[in-house]
């Protein structure tokens, strides 16, 4: 595999990440259990789906055979989708929502941290955009889960289902292949092995304040395949909605 | 349309402060600080490097065509880039993009809050109508990606914070 191979892959990873937790939490929009925070989960997707366009456009001229954006977001099929399998998860309850999120936001705020010490220019630009927003989001989810967490016998329950039904997830985002290494070696991206330990930190000192806890002995079900774009079945019915209109009338712009 | 006069890129700053933001009217792309450079190219036009407040903010296409349009009723032709480093940050709004913030009545990004830490002190808002600091945080997602909800507790009125980004 060439570093431009591994690039394209790895810019691929990222930005089908944002695209699909993005698009989910788009679904909310209209939906939000308030307005305030219909608002907020609107505005996340927003910048999700920002950050996808630039790690999209970036791939497009990395990959150099004349595709866009738009057609590495809307047009390829369900096995060539390579984001981790926790943000393609349905939004189920707001808790729900709220740890899928809450997983997330913490592992992002590492990594682009990290990424804006990238040797390539243009992932170390779009980190140092891109972190400025993974702060709100993170904060932001953060303090739902202690809210929630710690709140009524009937929010910490839900939220601790939802922690114990995605825990299992959470190992796919320090996911590793030859992609990584290649890209490691050269200087382009951060070792997410290196971070792990301040994740469970972060991780466990928040769920700590919010009297929540991770579950023990998941190691059983832990899935990492959406990196090589085996998906749950949730993704598929997902592209459906999201390429409907790109399939139905091809080119369309608005 | 030909014109004998030479353009310079000062010009072009000047009719730049004429271009608006389409969110947030009263201000325009200079006082929002978005405008790295503006470029002469050989053929005569002018490129213009723009940088996105946000990532995923729909304004930047819109300002963009409003920056190609408001050069061509003056006979400029030009194409606008956008850029992303170095990246924007709420400190490149101008002083007086700040004061017509606050006229409109959306209170202008405040020093003070840390960033540094996951739960760092946010900064003390002022309200834009009454001045009071006596104002409480109701959404730190607000109308606009970079808008924040919040109520003055003293003259009750609730109000956008332009959110502080660096």
């Amino acid at each position: 595999m060439t570093k431009e191979e591994a690039l394209f892959q790895f810019l691929l990873r990222k930005a089908d990440d944002s695209l699909i937790l993005g698009h989910r939490l788009s679904e909310w929009c209209g939906h939000g259990p308030v307005l305030e925070e219909d608002i907020a989960l609107s505005n996340i997707a927003l910048d999700l789906i920002g950050q996808a366009t630039e790690l999209f456009k970036y791939a497009a001229e990395v990959e150099g055979k004349g595709r866009t954006e738009d057609d590495l977001a809307f047009l390829r099929i369900e096995r060539e989708y390579r984001n981790v399998l926790l943000v393609e998860q349905p939004n189920g309850d707001f808790g729900k929502t709220i740890v899928r999120q809450f997983f997330f936001d913490q592992f992002e705020l590492l990594f682009y941290q990290a990424l804006t010490q990238s040797k390539d220019d243009h992932i170390k630009a779009i980190a140092e955009k891109t972190i400025l927003e993974i702060r709100y989001h993170a904060r932001h989810s953060a303090e739902w889960i202690i809210r929630l967490g710690d709140g009524t016998e009937e929010s910490h329950e839900r939220v601790q289902k939802s922690i114990n039904e995605l825990a299992r997830f959470v190992d796919e985002l320090f996911y590793q292949d030859e992609v990584d290494e290649i890209l490691i070696n050269a200087g382009i991206i951060a070792d997410s092995k290196k971070l792990r330990e301040a994740f469970d930190k972060n991780v466990a000192d928040i769920l700590s304040e919010a009297t929540l806890s991770l579950p023990e002995n998941n190691w059983q079900n832990k899935i990492t395949s959406g990196r090589k774009g085996i998906h749950t079945e949730h993704l598929g019915y997902l592209l459906t909605e999201l390429q409907y209109m790109q399939r139905t009338y091809p080119g369309l712009q608005w | 349309m030909s014109t004998t006069k030479e353009i310079t890129s000062e010009y072009i700053w000047k009719l730049l402060e004429e271009v608006p933001d389409p969110e947030i009217p009263v201000v325009s792309v200079i006082d929002l600080g978005v405008i790295r450079h503006v470029i002469k190219e050989d053929d005569g036009s002018w490129t213009i490097k723009m940088t996105p407040t946000y990532t995923g903010c729909p304004a930047t296409n819109f300002m963009a065509m409003n920056v190609v349009s408001r050069l061509k009723e003056d006979g400029i032709k030009s194409k606008v880039d956008i850029v992303l480093s170095p990246a924007w940050i709420t400190d490149y709004i101008t002083e007086e993009g700040r004061r017509k913030l606050k006229e409109y009545g959306v209170a202008p990004p405040q020093q003070g809050g840390d960033s540094s830490t996951l739960f760092g002190k946010r900064p003390d808002v002022i309200c834009p109508r009454c001045d009071s600091t006596n104002t409480t945080m109701v959404s730190n997602f607000g109308s606009t990606a970079c808008k924040a909800f919040y109520k003055c507790n003293d003259c009750l009125e609730p109000f956008d914070y332009f959110k502080c980004h660096k």
